[in-house]
Formats: C-alpha cells, structure tokens, sequence
C-alpha cells in the first residue's frame, strides 16, 4: 500500500510538470508575451515602454529563465503574480476556489442520488413503464450540452418568473458564500446544481443500470435468493455493493476533472469559480493565473485517480493493489 | 418409394425428403450466411429506435445541403435585413424580430435570417463531429496497436503518454491552445475549423489508444496469432490482418458514440468564443452571440440554435446506442 502510494504520487508529480511545461510552451510560441505588454503598457506606448513593461515581467527572458524563475517561486509555495493586477496567483485561487467547490458539492450530492436511485429502480424494474421513461430521459440529459440546459433552466425558471415580478431564484451571476447566509448561497447555486447535476446524473443512471443487471446474472446472486434472502437484503446487500464499482469509478473521475472549475456551468451562470477565471485568464494571456488554475485541476485528477483505485479495494475484495 | 425414369434424370439435385428437408436446409444455408456483420445489420434493421434517429440523422445530412434553404427562403446566410424594403429583420431600434412568416425562426441581432443560419450551422457541426472523430480513432487505433502489439519499452512509453492525456484538463488545454492560434497561427494551423479539429481530433485519442490496447493484449494470445506466426507472417501482417478486424466492430460503437461528444465539444469551444470565428454560421457561437441579450426578449434566437444541437446529440445518441445493441450479443439488456 505504502509503495504503492509512493509510486503513484511520483507519477502524479511527474504529470504536474509535464502539464506546466505545456502551459509555459504553448503560451512562449504563441501571441502571450508580446501581448501581454502591449496590453499593459497602453494604447499611446512607445516601444520603449513596452519592453520596459516586457522586462519587469520578466517577459523579455528566454523560455528557460522564466521557467526556472517559477519553479524557484514554486518551490516556495508561491505561484507568482497575475500579469494585469499584480495580485498573488495563489489568493485569485483561493478566492475563486470556494466557488467551484460550493457547486460541486451540491451538484455532485445531487446527481449521485438521482443518478444511483433512478439506475437502482429502472434494474429492479425492468422493461416496465417507469424504466424505460427513465431511460428515455436520461438518453435525453445524457445528449444535452451543458450551456443548453443552463439557458433553457434560466430562460424557463428565472426570466419567465421574473418579468412577472416573481423572484424565485437570484438573477444568474449572484453568489453569496455560505459562512455569510447559507439560504442565500443555496438559493443562489440551484439553478448551477440542477444544471450540473442533470447533465451528469444520466451516465449513472445508466451506468447503475447496466451493472446491476450485470450483477442480476451473476450466480451468487442465484444463491442468495435460493437460501430465501429477502429480495430487498439481495438487492442492497449483494448486488448494489458489486454494482456500485463502476459507478466510484465514474464519479471519482468527474470529481477530479470538476475541481479544476466547471467550466462551462461557471461561464453560463457567471459564477466566477476556477473555471470561470481561467478562461477570462486565458482571454488575456494571463499566464501566471492560467498555469495554476491548470496545476489545481491537473492535482485533481491526479488525486481523483489515486482516491478512485484505493476505494476498489475497499468496495471489492478481489481487488488488490501492487 | 419409387422412381419413374424421369425422376432419375434429376435424383442428384432432388433431396430425399422434399417437404421435410427444405426448412432444414433453409436454416443450414442461414446459419452460413449469416456473418457478424449480417447479424448486426439485420438488428440494427429491426431496430424501430434506430431507424427514426438514423432519419433525423439524414434530416441532418440535409443540412449539409443548406444552400437550399437559402435559395427557397430567399436569405443569404450573411444578408442583413436592416430594410427598409421589406423583409425587414430589425425593429426599428435595432432589435431582432420574432417568429414571423417571413422569418420562420426569427432573425438574429444583425438582422440575418436564424433559419439560414442553423441549417448552415449543421455543416460545420457535423464536419468536425465526423472529421475530429476520425482523427481521434485513427490516432488511437495505430497507438493502441504498436502499444499492445509490440509491448516492451514501446508499450511503456506509449501507455505514460495515453496516461498523461487523460489526466489533462481537456477543456481548459482545448481552449489555451486554440486561444493561441486565433491570434497567432501556427504554420497552416488558422483559427477557426483547422485549430478545433486538430485540437479535439489530438488530444482526445488516449481513450480509443486504451481501449484498443487493453483488444490487443488479449487477442494477441489467441491461438489463431500464433498459427499465423507459425505459418510465417510478419509483424505488419498480424496487426493488420489478424488482429485489426477483430477491434472493427467495437471500434465503429465507440466512433458512433463518440460524434455526438465531439460535437458538443467543438460548441462548446465556439460557446467560450475560442472556436468557429464569425460571421461562419456556427450553432455555438449563435448561442453564445444570443446569451448576452436573450434576457431582454429575442428568446428565439437563443432557443432554436440550442434545439438545433440538441436534436443532433440525441439523434446520434440514439443512432450510437441502437449500433452498440447491434454489435454486442447482450445488447438487449441495455438501454
């Protein structure tokens, strides 16, 4: 276990640096430095002031100086300075972290009891009326783009309430945090969460679904029932927890690629979480910004990964790590 | 039972028992016939689900003719309606019109025909969908291949790479490196069609590779590889001839399946305004132009662009999940 966890974590560190090494390149061949001081200096800057713009960033340095400048600050826990605002990289992220986790947390809580219930009920009842509505619809939600049901959730429950003057929800773009009025901050995150967790709750629906009929045919199944084991205890007890492998998987993966912002959510509801930054970061050529965000999402599905493979063991015995 | 003279002439095609046997040999001859390709045709023939999304499929398909709705509409996808001559497309402040006879769907915030322009919007969904997909299983099929085939240090390299693709936040890489070529081209890589399908077809591929590999590692030791071995064919031979016709069937489910992906996702670039540049008629970026006013009225204009993707998604969906009942004998089980 220990070795194994060793292993992993070097790999995991190994994939961090390839992806920042990515980020710096990509950012090198293309427009970033030229803009970027261009951008600062103004629109009546002299070339003389651009490269003095250049040269405090440290812009006009080769690729590798830069490089070994961030490493250096990174080593020291610190992720550098955004380029238009000189503010730490390290609190933009604190500051837009909360967000992203605010939204995951109610998504993901939603999508995995609609997504895990609906699968348990369409397998336990199959081909009747409700599975196949229920499979209908998750083909449906599986199928809608993210923005889509975003804009329609808004257009249908926030302006068509609001141009008669009912209030349900905030108009999109509101965020309060929880420590300062927890019925504010859910009230603000529903429309993100049902969004959200809509879109991803078919996979488990489908995935619960599959895998308990999977498990239906398995002969211990057979056994239980033959002993005269309530259907309910086979259900829950020997199938649902074989069943329920894929589904950690699925969802251990999501989680870790949603840590890094939920990008489109994020930018359909104006919720400036991690994602929502990295892309007016990536607007501006805000390298700093962009390489953390970029090291946080990486570390999630990295730790995503690492978390995913431990719990196998935990769900299935016949797991063994090496 | 006896023969006249006649029927001695013709006893070699006669069957002994005429009536019993003919069921019989039927079933023999469709047993033979009937190969896994067959097989899945025919269930996918049978298939009523199939059927209907393969016929908004070709709804679609006949987007790419979209032209034609431009001749018959009589608006060019780039014209404005400003008027004063009739049609006109904007409210005398400027705002975009509604439903009407003249523009069935409305007209966008530059006066321009919404109806025209999803039906041009089709082409540059589907192209890429088709395009990037290919791209994506092709580069994943001759990774995948060399890494399960070859093995070794081969494998090892090829398996850390596919590893570190997957562990990339896709759309945020997606939109850094198309972010970049939109200002600053690189080589023959514009903004626009060329970056989305490199950048969707390039840094998706890891999961095809995978799957592909995981094929190959097992099929590889079926006693058939061997006998080809035996009988003297070379490395080229077996992954090509032996080994690739076995991946086909799964590798067309995962393509079906993956087209509707693919399209969301070249949206969604165009959504974040790192994809298809205006004035292309493209359905993400429609929705993107018509997320900053639709909260002041023109719900059309947001609407039927997003209805537009929405039906090709769950039509190729639809189409992918009836494909993969067909290929995989358990198909009935699922969805």
């Amino acid at each position: 276990m220990a070795r194994f966890l060793i292993r992993r974590t070097l790999q995991g560190l190994f994939v961090l640096w390839l992806m920042t090494v990515t980020v710096f390149l990509i950012f090198f061949i293309g427009p970033g430095p030229a803009s970027v001081a261009r951008t600062l200096a103004g629109r009546q800057a002299t070339p003389a002031q651009v490269a003095a713009v250049s040269h405090r960033l440290l812009l006009d340095q080769p690729v590798y100086v830069q490089y070994q400048h961030f490493i250096w600050l990174l080593l020291h826990g610190n992720l550098g300075y955004d380029y238009y605002h000189s503010q730490p990289v390290t609190s933009i992220i604190a500051a837009a972290f909360p967000i992203t986790l605010s939204l995951l947390i109610g998504a993901s809580i939603l999508w995995l009891t609609i997504g895990v219930l609906t699968g348990i009920l369409s397998a336990v009842k199959t081909r009747s009326v409700y599975d196949r509505t229920s499979t209908a619809l998750a083909l449906l939600f599986y199928s809608m783009p993210t923005f889509v049901l975003g804009f329609l959730l808004i257009l249908g429950l926030y302006y068509e309430f609001a141009i008669h003057g009912i209030n349900v929800f905030p108009a999109p773009g509101t965020w309060v945090p929880f420590s300062q009025n927890p019925a504010q901050w859910a009230r603000a995150l529903i429309l993100p969460w049902i969004t959200l967790a809509l879109v991803s709750a078919a996979t488990y629906t489908r995935l619960t679904r599959g895998s308990m009929l999977d498990v239906f045919g398995e002969d211990y199944i057979r056994t239980a029932r033959s002993k005269g084991m309530s259907e309910r205890r086979v259900i829950f007890k020997h199938n649902l927890r074989a069943s329920l492998t894929p589904v950690v998987t699925q969802f251990g993966l999501d989680v870790g690629t949603l840590i890094g912002g939920a990008i489109i959510t994020e930018s359909v509801f104006n919720l400036p979480g991690l994602g929502y930054t990295a892309v007016q970061a990536i607007g501006q050529q805000d390298l700093p910004v962009v390489i953390g965000v970029v090291i946080v999402a990486s570390a999630g599905v990295v730790i995503a990964n690492v978390v995913v493979d431990i719990f196998y063991g935990v769900l299935d015995p016949r797991v063994r790590l090496n | 039972m006896t023969y006249n003279y006649s029927d001695l002439e013709t006893v070699g095609e006669l069957p002994a028992e005429p009536v019993l046997a003919a069921p019989e040999a039927e079933a023999a001859k469709k047993i033979e016939g009937h190969s896994p390709w067959r097989l899945a045709m025919d269930r996918l023939r049978r298939d009523r689900a199939a059927m209907i999304a393969l016929g908004v499929i070709i709804i679609v398909l006949v987007a790419i003719f979209a032209p034609v709705f431009a001749v018959i509409t009589g608006h060019g996808v780039y014209e404005q309606f400003r008027g004063p001559a009739p049609p006109i497309g904007l409210t005398p402040t400027g705002q975009p019109v509604g439903p009407t006879s003249a523009f069935l769907l409305g007209t966008d915030d530059q006066g321009r025909d919404i109806m025209v322009r999803i039906a041009y919007g089709a082409r540059v969904s589907l192209f890429v969908g088709v395009v990037a997909t290919g791209i994506t299983v092709g580069i994943g099929l001759v990774v995948g291949l060399a890494a399960g085939f070859f093995g070794g240090i081969v494998d090892s390299v090829l398996a850390r790479l596919m590893d570190w693709l997957l562990a990339i936040p896709f759309l945020l890489f997606a939109i850094s490196l198309a972010s970049v070529v939109l200002v600053h081209p690189i080589g023959p890589i514009g903004p626009g069609l060329p970056v989305v399908i490199i950048v969707l077809g390039v840094l998706t591929w890891a999961t095809v590779g995978r799957l592909v590999r995981g094929q190959v590692l097992s099929i590889r030791e079926k006693e058939y590889i061997e006998a080809a071995r035996a009988l003297g064919a070379g490395p080229w031979r077996i992954m090509f001839i032996d080994i690739l016709p076995n991946l086909l069937a799964q590798l067309i489910v995962y393509a079906t399946l993956l087209i509707p992906l693919t399209i969301v996702a070249e949206a969604s670039l165009s959504f974040l305004g790192v994809g298809i540049p205006a004035p292309t008629a493209d359905w993400g970026q429609m929705i993107s132009a018509a997320s900053s006013i639709y909260l002041y009225g023109p719900w059309w204009y947001l609407l039927f662009p997003s209805l537009a993707l929405l039906i090709t998604t769950l039509a190729f969906n639809i189409f992918g999940d009836s494909v993969r009942d067909a290929f995989d004998p358990r198909g009935d089980l699922f969805v």
